[in-house]
Formats: C-alpha cells, sequence, structure tokens
C-alpha cells in the first residue's frame, strides 16, 4: 500500500477527483452570478436607476462575451422589459440561482460523500484482506479488538478526507491567490505586506501544529490499546472474576482513561493556542493597513482611495487561508492515522494472492508425499521445537505421533497444517514447498483439527460444514428488484476494489463430503456418520430436545410430533409402563405436577428476564379467591408449614437438606415458624395479606407425590382442575403471549421439544424413568423417521461466540467432526480430544480411523496423541524427543525394541 | 398414577425407619427429615436395584417387598441372599466408598426409600447416636461372620 494517503487516494480515485473539480468550477459560475445579482434587483428596478421615467425600459439578459486578443464574439440583445416586468424576471432569476445553487451544492455534496465512502470501503477491504494474507506469527501477538478498531474506527476519518482531498486545496487556494491578487493590483506595497503575513502564517502555524500532530498520535495509539483492554476483559472475564481481580482491572481502565483524557486535554491546550495564534496573525494585517497605510495615507503619500480598496480586498482572504490551513491540519491528521494504522498490516512475509485464489473446483494435484525437509520450527519464545526433522509420509498411512519431551509432535503437526511456518528446512507435499501451493490444494487435500480449533458465530450445522465452503459453487439467478440490487452490489464492490462473490450462493461443496457415494444425501450422511464417530449424536439430540419450535414455521415436523407423542403414550400402555408418566390430561388432576402447574396447564416461557413467574402475577391470586380455591390452599399452606417446620426448624440455613426444597429457604422456614406460633398463641395479631400469600404459595408449589404429606386432598384436586377454565376465561394480554394451554392435539410453541413429545411429567417414584422413557421413545423416534428431523433442530443451536455456549468436551468433538465432514488425502489431527475419558477417547479414535478408512481416497490419518497407550491402533508410530524424531516404526517394532517407547506407553 | 396419593405418607414411612436397628434411636423429627430427603421408588419384579461393581450413590431402605441379593466372584461363585421389608440395602458400600459388592434384584413389587449418599453421610456427621448405631451393627457383623455361627448375614446389615 501506498505510504502517503493522498498518494493512495489521488491513485484510486483520480478521474473522480478532476471531475468533481471541473464540476465545482462550474458551479462557480451560478454561484458568483447569484452573488451579484441582489446589488442588480436593488439598484435596478427598485431603487429605479435606468427607470427613471414611469415608461423606460431596460434590457434583460443582454450581454457581449469577446474572446481576449481575437475576433471572438458573441452577443444576446435581451428583452426589453419595463420596471415591474424587470423586477420579476430578476427575482426568478435570483429564485432559479438558489435553486440550481442548492442543486450543484447537493450534487457536490453528494459526490464527495460517495467517493469518501468508496475509498474506505476499499481501505477496509485492502486491510483485511491483508489480515487474511499475513503470516501466522504476525496474528499471535495481535490483539483481535485492537486490529477490529484499526479497520473499524482509526480509518474512518478516511472517507471524510477523501472527498476533500483535492478540491478543497486547490479552490481554497484558488481564493486565496485572487484574494492576494487583487490586494496586490490595488497597491504593491501593501500588497508585499500582506503577503509576507500570509508567508509567516503559512510557515508559522504547521511548525505549531507539529505537537498535535505528536499528541494525536499518541491518542490514537492508546485508544487502540483501550479497545484491546476492554476486548481482553470481556474475554477473560471469568479468570477475573475467579481470581478477584476485578478492582485491578478497574484501576488498569481508569489509569488508562486518565492518560488519554492527559492528552487530550494537552491536545485541546494546543489546538487552541493555535487558533489564537491563527486569528492574531490575520488580524494583524488589518492593523498594518489601518496604521502603517493610514500613516501614509495622512501624510499624502496614498490615496485613501486606494487603503480602502485594499482593506476591502483584504476581507476575502483570511476565510479561505483559515480552511486551506484546517484543511493541511485534517490533513496531517489522517495521514498520522494513515501511517499508524499501515505500520500494523505491513508485513514482510504476506502470502501471495495467487495462493488465495478462488476455486470452485480442486485443481488436480498429484502430490501423494507429505514430507518434512530438515525442518526446524523456533516458537516464539526462540526455542526450537523440531529441530531439523526429515521425514516422509505416504498416503493411506495410519500414524501415531506421540512426545517424549518437548512438543516436536505438535509443532511437526501445526507445520503440515501451515499454522507455524518453517524457521528453515521445507514441509512439501508432492514436489511442492507446502506455502507455494495455493490453499485451493493444500487447505482440501490436507484437514487438519485441535482442541483449540476456532468455531464461528453460526448454527453447529454452519460450524460442521465450514470446511467445505472454499468458493461459491452455484450462481443464483435473480429477478426483478432483487437483480438490479444485485448486478449494484456487483458495481459498487469492484468500483471499491472488493471481491464481488454471492454470499447468497450455496458455498458447500458437496464434491468433496467425506461420504462420497453420488447420492443426493452424501452430505447428510457425512454430517451423521461424523458426529457418530465423535460421539456428538446424543448431545445435538439433547440439544433439540431443548429447542423450541415453531410450528407455524414447520407445521409438519410440528404435526409428526404430535403423532409421536400419541404414539408414545399408547406404547407405554401397552408395554404396561403408563404409570411412568402423569400425562397431561384436561379433565383430570396430574398428580407429578405442582398444584400450580394443574391450575395454568399451560406450558409458559419466560421470553425475557422482565417477565416475573406467573405463579406470582397478582391474576392468579384473583382466580384463586374467585374460584373458591384460596381459602382451600390456605389451610392446606398451613398444614405444609407445620410439616416443614417441625422437618427443617433446627437445621442450620447453610445445611444441604434446604435443596431439597426449590423455592423455599432457611429464611422461609423462620418466618413461617413464626407465623404459626403467632397463630397459636392467639393474640390476635392478624395475618398480613403478603404472609397468607406466601402461605398460599406453599401449595401452590406441592407435588403430593414428592413430598408425601398427605395434605393434597381429592376436593382440592377436584377444584383445581375445574378452576383451569375460569383461569383463561379472562387471561389478561401480557400473561396470553406467555401461556400456551395444554391441548393433547396440538404442538405448544412455548414448550421444549422433549415436553412437547412426552405431554407430562415423569414420576417421581419409578425407579430409571428417564431412562426408561429415553429407550421407548428413541425407537419410537426412529420407527416414525424423526431421527434425522431432530437431529436437523439441534444442528441449528446457535454456538454463541467462540463455541463458548457448548462445553468444552462438546468443542473438542466438533471440532473433530468438522474436518471428518470433509474429505481430504491428509488429516492431521492435534491432540484434539485432551480431557476425554481414556475410554471415549479409544472408542473415538477408532472410530473416526475406520469412518475415514471407509472412503476410497485412502487417506492418511495423523494423529498426536496425548494418550500414548491408544498408539497401538495405528500403524506406524513416531516418537519426538527434544525435538527430534527418537523413534519411528510400527507399533510391534517399537513395543520389542524401543525402551522409550515402551516407558512411555507403559 | 391412582397409586400415588393413596400410598404411604410421609409420617408413615417415619415409622417403618423406627423399625430399622440403624435409626430406632434416633430422634423422630430427624428421621422424618431423613424420609423427606430421600426419595420414594418403586420397583417392579425382576428391576435391577443396583449392579455389582457399580459405584455407591444411594443406600436403600426396603419398605415392602422382597429383594434378591446376588454376589459373582471372579471365579464364578454365586452366592445368593434375600432382603426383607425393613431392612437396609448397600450402605456398607456406600460408607466405606467402594463399589457395590452385590447386585440388588427386586422380586416382589417393591418399594423403597432411596436415601442419596450425601444425604446419609449428613445425618450420620449430625447425629452421633447415628454413627454408633452403625459401628454397634458393623461390629455385630463382623462378630457374627469371625463366629461363622451360621448367620453369615444379619438381616440388617447386608455388605
Amino acid at each position: 500500500m501506498e505510504r502517503n494517503l493522498l498518494r493512495y487516494i489521488w491513485k484510486h480515485t483520480r478521474r473522480q477527483q478532476v471531475f468533481i473539480l471541473a464540476i465545482v468550477l462550474l458551479s462557480m459560475v451560478p454561484y458568483f452570478a447569484a452573488f451579484d445579482l441582489p446589488k442588480q434587483i436593488i439598484n435596478g428596478p427598485i431603487q429605479g436607476s435606468g427607470f427613471e421615467t414611469a415608461d423606460s425600459t431596460a434590457l434583460f439578459m443582454e450581454f457581449t462575451l469577446a474572446v481576449p486578443f481575437t475576433d471572438l464574439s458573441w452577443s444576446f440583445e435581451g428583452f426589453e422589459l419595463d420596471r415591474m416586468s424587470m423586477l420579476m424576471a430578476l427575482s426568478g432569476v435570483f429564485l432559479f440561482l438558489v435553486i440550481v445553487n442548492g442543486l450543484f451544492k447537493f450534487y457536490i455534496n453528494t459526490y464527495k460523500g460517495r467517493l469518501g465512502e468508496r475509498l474506505l470501503r476499499r481501505i477496509r477491504f485492502e486491510l483485511v484482506d491483508r489480515v487474511l494474507r499475513f503470516p501466522p506469527s504476525a496474528l499471535k501477538q495481535a490483539h483481535g479488538a485492537e486490529v477490529s478498531t484499526m479497520v473499524k474506527d482509526e480509518v474512518e476519518p478516511f472517507g471524510g478526507f477523501t472527498g476533500d482531498a483535492f478540491v478543497q486545496p486547490v479552490m481554497l487556494g484558488g481564493q486565496a491567490a485572487a484574494a492576494l491578487f487583487f490586494i496586490f493590483l490595488q497597491n504593491l506595497a501593501l500588497g508585499m505586506i500582506a503577503f509576507v503575513m500570509v508567508a509567516i502564517q503559512v510557515g508559522i502555524i504547521p511548525k505549531m501544529r507539529r505537537r498535535l500532530i505528536d499528541l494525536g498520535r499518541q491518542r490514537q495509539i492508546t485508544a487502540r490499546h483501550l479497545a484491546g483492554k476492554v476486548g481482553e476483559i470481556v474475554d477473560g472475564i471469568d479468570t477475573i472474576h475467579t481470581y478477584d481481580t476485578s478492582n485491578y482491572e478497574r484501576a488498569d481502565i481508569a489509569h488508562r482513561l486518565g492518560h488519554i483524557y492527559k492528552i487530550r486535554y494537552e491536545l485541546y491546550q494546543w489546538k487552541f493556542l493555535v487558533k489564537f495564534v491563527n486569528n492574531f496573525l490575520s488580524q494583524l494585517t488589518p492593523f498594518l493597513f489601518y496604521s502603517i497605510g493610514g500613516y501614509f495615507a495622512l501624510k499624502g503619500s496614498l490615496d485613501v482611495g486606494q487603503l480602502v480598496a485594499v482593506i476591502n480586498a483584504y476581507k476575502d482572504l483570511p476565510g479561505p487561508l483559515k480552511e486551506l490551513i484546517d484543511w493541511d491540519q485534517s490533513r496531517q491528521d489522517v495521514q498520522v492515522k494513515y501511517e499508524q494504522v499501515l505500520e500494523q498490516f505491513e508485513h514482510g512475509q504476506l502470502v501471495d494472492p495467487s495462493l488465495h485464489e478462488v476455486k470452485p473446483v480442486t485443481p488436480a494435484y498429484a502430490g501423494t508425499v507429505l514430507a518434512a525437509q530438515n525442518l526446524t520450527v523456533i516458537d516464539g519464545s526462540g526455542a526450537k521445537t523440531l529441530d531439523n526433522v526429515t521425514l516422509k509420509i505416504e498416503r493411506g498411512e495410519t500414524i501415531a505421533i506421540i512426545d517424549n519431551a518437548g512438543n516436536g509432535g505438535e509443532s511437526l503437526a501445526e507445520s503440515f497444517a501451515r499454522i507455524v511456518w518453517p524457521a528453515s528446512g521445507r514441509v512439501s507435499l508432492g514436489d511442492t514447498d507446502l506455502l507455494e501451493l495455493p490453499e485451493a490444494v493444500s487447505g482440501r487435500k490436507i484437514s487438519y483439527a485441535s482442541a483449540d480449533s476456532y468455531f464461528f458465530h453460526g448454527s453447529l450445522k454452519d460450524n460442521l460444514l465450514y470446511g467445505l465452503k472454499h468458493a461459491p459453487t452455484t450462481s443464483v439467478t435473480y429477478s426483478g428488484e432483487e437483480a438490479t440490487h444485485r448486478s449494484w452490489e456487483i458495481r459498487e464492490a469492484e468500483l471499491a476494489g472488493n471481491c464481488a462473490f454471492d454470499l447468497n450462493a450455496d458455498w458447500i461443496d458437496r464434491r468433496s463430503t467425506s461420504v462420497l457415494r453420488g447420492f443426493d444425501d452424501d452430505l447428510k450422511q457425512s454430517l451423521m456418520r461424523a458426529l457418530d464417530a465423535v460421539q456428538l449424536t446424543p448431545d445435538v439430540m439433547e440439544l433439540a430436545l431443548h429447542s423450541y419450535l415453531d410450528p407455524e414455521e414447520n407445521p409438519a415436523l410440528a404435526g409428526r410430533i404430535v403423532e409421536m407423542r400419541h404414539s408414545l403414550r399408547e406404547t407405554l400402555q401397552a408395554e404396561g409402563l403408563s404409570n411412568i408418566v402423569a400425562h397431561f390430561d384436561p379433565a383430570t388432576y396430574n398428580p407429578e405436577a405442582t398444584v400450580a402447574e394443574n391450575l395454568l396447564f399451560a406450558a409458559t416461557r419466560i421470553s425475557s428476564s422482565s417477565d416475573g413467574d406467573v405463579t406470582e402475577s397478582e391474576y392468579l391470586f384473583e382466580v384463586l379467591e374467585v374460584s373458591g380455591l384460596y381459602e382451600m390452599l390456605y389451610e392446606m399452606g398451613l398444614k405444609i408449614a407445620d410439616d416443614l417446620v417441625e422437618i427443617f426448624a433446627d437445621l442450620p440455613p447453610e445445611h444441604p437438606f434446604f435443596q431439597q426444597l426449590d423455592r423455599v429457604s432457611a429464611e422461609d422456614i423462620a418466618k413461617y415458624q413464626q407465623l404459626l406460633q403467632r397463630m397459636q398463641s392467639r393474640t390476635g395479631a392478624a395475618i398480613t395479606e403478603e404472609e397468607a400469600r406466601s402461605v398460599v404459595r406453599l401449595s401452590l408449589h406441592y407435588v403430593e407425590p414428592r413430598y408425601r404429606f398427605g395434605v393434597l386432598t381429592q376436593d382440592i384436586m377436584d377444584a383445581v382442575v375445574a378452576a383451569r377454565d375460569k383461569f383463561y376465561a379472562n387471561l389478561p394480554a401480557n400473561l396470553r403471549d406467555r401461556i400456551e394451554r395444554y391441548d393433547p392435539h396440538r404442538y405448544m410453541a412455548a414448550a421444549t421439544l422433549r415436553e412437547n413429545v412426552l405431554f407430562g411429567k415423569l414420576s417421581h417414584r419409578v425407579a430409571d424413568a428417564p431412562a426408561k422413557i429415553r429407550k421407548i421413545a428413541g425407537e419410537i423416534m426412529r420407527e416414525k423417521g424423526l431421527f434425522e428431523s431432530f437431529i436437523a433442530l439441534g444442528l441449528s443451536f446457535e454456538v454463541g461466540t467462540g463455541g463458548r455456549r457448548l462445553t468444552l468436551t462438546q468443542r473438542h468433538k466438533l471440532s473433530l467432526a468438522r474436518a471428518l465432514v470433509r474429505r481430504s488425502d491428509f488429516y492431521i489431527f492435534n491432540r484434539a480430544l485432551p480431557g476425554l475419558d481414556r475410554r471415549v477417547q479409544e472408542e473415538i479414535v477408532k472410530a473416526v480411523i475406520d469412518f475415514l478408512k471407509e472412503q476410497d481416497n485412502d487417506p492418511t490419518v495423523i494423529w498426536v496423541l496425548s494418550n500414548t497407550s491408544l498408539s497401538r491402533l495405528f500403524h506406524r508410530v513416531i516418537v519426538f524427543d527434544r525435538g527430534t524424531v527418537a523413534e519411528d516404526g510400527s507399533f510391534e517394532a517399537l513395543d520389542r525394541d524401543s525402551g522409550i517407547f515402551r516407558s512411555l506407553v507403559a | 398414577m391412582k397409586g400415588a396419593c393413596g400410598a404411604m405418607l410421609l409420617r408413615e414411612e417415619v415409622e417403618l425407619l423406627r423399625n430399622i436397628p440403624y435409626f430406632n434411636r434416633v430422634d423422630p423429627c430427624k428421621l422424618k427429615l431423613l424420609a423427606f430427603a430421600s426419595y420414594r421408588i418403586s420397583y417392579e419384579p425382576g428391576d435391577a436395584i443396583f449392579m455389582q461393581g457399580d459405584f455407591p450413590e444411594a443406600t436403600f431402605v426396603l419398605l415392602s417387598g422382597n429383594v434378591r441379593l446376588t454376589a459373582s466372584s471372579p471365579c464364578g461363585r454365586c452366592e445368593t441372599t434375600h432382603a426383607e421389608p425393613n431392612s437396609m440395602l448397600g450402605e456398607m458400600c456406600l460408607l466405606s466408598d467402594q463399589p457395590r459388592a452385590m447386585t440388588a434384584t427386586a422380586l416382589t413389587n417393591v418399594e423403597a426409600l432411596k436415601i442419596g449418599r450425601d444425604c446419609l453421610l449428613r445425618l450420620v456427621s449430625d447425629n452421633p447416636r447415628m454413627s454408633f448405631e452403625i459401628s454397634r451393627v458393623l461390629a455385630e457383623t463382623l462378630r457374627d461372620r469371625i463366629g461363622g455361627v451360621g448367620k453369615r448375614f444379619s438381616q440388617e446389615a447386608v455388605l
């Protein structure tokens, strides 16, 4: 990129700059014409000069235009108009000029704005493009938040500056020169004075601004670091809380803000000082005119008329001059910013753009051997992690890499994945250096997964298919308005030097999925098999069961789920297991649900944190009063309170048994105890409304099979069932959106998929009820062909930033699965499953190898193992010791002959 | 569903707990707490209550029904014994933190109280009386074994 912003702007907007300059010059014609017009109107028709008699006329639009030094001339005789018509005509012209000027201004500003925005877009794209082409080491030190603040905020002023970059100095310089020229015309000596003053101003002010620029640079860097720090706080929030360092972070931020404040304050001081000097200098000139010019005028050596003319002409000079100096200020400002940004984006070793060319079809490449030749890799601290390693990996091998000491294996895997670049030596695929191969070859022939692979914001599915999104594989045909929009998009992208790939096209390369039999469902099969291999399917199913499905969006699936609900119920009945689930039945009380749930008889969804619990709502209590339940539940609540107090009264508040009570704390128990005592003592102290409600609330959350106090009578149950309709009759609007009544024949949007399938409560009393129901429901799901739909639902789960909504283990598995979905010749797994149970690790490693070996392209599997005993699952084992290859051979041979290996595996 | 409400209540469970040697000298109020903190679970004939080799998470108080306990050793020898209502199952493994030594299978419809591990340990540590009772039962079991007087498993302590 250009070192100089002005040159950069000129390079990319040359033609537009000349064009807009021409337009600006053209706009000057009506602009100055409009200046002169008011005088004409006042002098002419209004004050009457030229209309001395009532019927005198004047010529309108009469002009003669002669080209100097030639005989060429044009003239127009004009229309003859009387005074009133002349007034109207001239006023009309004035209005016309106002409109024309306004339109010019509108056009020029829009044009400049557009020019700036395009340039801004170009710079931003170029910067991100550079990030994409950075060598891996460059980004290890970079702060994500700092880079993004550079791309987003620091380049922002460039856009505003672009439009004025050339037009402004030309215009203002012209105006200033013209003004100066007029002064010279009037009087040479006074002109010289003005000229010298201008020279001083132009000479001194930029010098004074040097400090300003320096401060500006500091401000930019500190602000950037602040952005980096804020990003760090967000990323490290867990660590901050766990180590109680929030105040240290506060102090850090306060210190930085103080520093920024100091810089900015100094900046203001300087800025206004410079302004003061500037104003002073520009006012000094008239002072000189008045005093010196006046002196000579009084002495008679200067004509008074001339002096007045000079002073008048001078009025036009300070304005443009000041703006010119301001322009220069902003030029220096953006130039500094530009250099600061550029500094971070200039790296000697950017990846060649040709390696990143978009290739919808994987280029044919014959290399089948992955090799390291005298490979040395140096880590961030300068230590050698790989030292002069030479080895060859053939197609079809399965290789375990284990480390005795050091991180040689990891480093090798990272070199194969091009995550680290060699310090010396090379990695080659076939005959070509890996770093010289287009990424369309290396990034598809080799799949790499490690425990710290990144996940992008989006659904699980998006992330699983991420490895297939190399290039748009289809082109979308748009019609009507969309087509216009698309062609606009392409045109604009090209004008700003952006790429114009269509994000709406299908980016998934369906020819490079791991399952490739030529059927339509290859992609789906690849996904499913990959999930199975890494044992992620149950997790995805769990996500699906917890998800909410919008039945309006997917009515067919919702209908089938309702069907499944009925089959589940029938099957349970048929197998004599109907006691596992207490189904929701509109006409009966559900003993496994709380009293409140039985009354509501609906799925409730808390859509925002401001929504309170429905059971706390005023409306519920109203319904209780009206239906006569309040009294019953109050009596029942007293009995519950009595039992609870008896059980819990003596326990210290931190006792773990309080966890047995969902909604009652030790404090509540104490309150109930006091309440009961007061009632017994009969001192007549009234029970407050709030206390009564707290007693009723105990009943509302009561489940008989769980508490077993025997207080829920048949009468109460009948009354609750009878009150259901009353509850719905006058449901207030704010509750109506959140409550969806149970209906055995409808899908409930407010309930999770699991609740929709089960449509009831699992019995508290049946041993292993969840396991039993899971087995039967699983069978029915498969029978009904719903398995894939459910998995698809689970795959639409949003993983959050960096996959943070998933557990660590799930992320590790997902990273592995993402590599498995792709078809590659080499699969490199770099300690991909740390922290997993040994047994699960073994199962997954086995399943992965089996799955990959089913591919007809006989892929190589290279696995850097943290669990060394798994090396027996591989044909070849490479043992690294302090960055060099200590052993290399088959598992059996090493197991027999190698001491190091045996000690590692044992 | 029908049975859910008509079945045994907390206070009846407390009575049953009192019949168990471990608990018969424990304050009834504490027993109520124990009953409350534990889960009432029913098994059908053939259901496994726990399996040999599992890590123990809970102990069970048999309220009704019969349970068969089998222990198979690596050499294939099988030992079988039975537990009857008002006995406790699997508490020794729980206290000693060892995998289950036996498999418990319901022979009839079984009603049991499942007492969580934390729950029981907490109760024992809160009640010196109870830990004494446990020591006593243990000592009796040991004595029976050393004495080898036919009665190798006392009903109340099944290892």
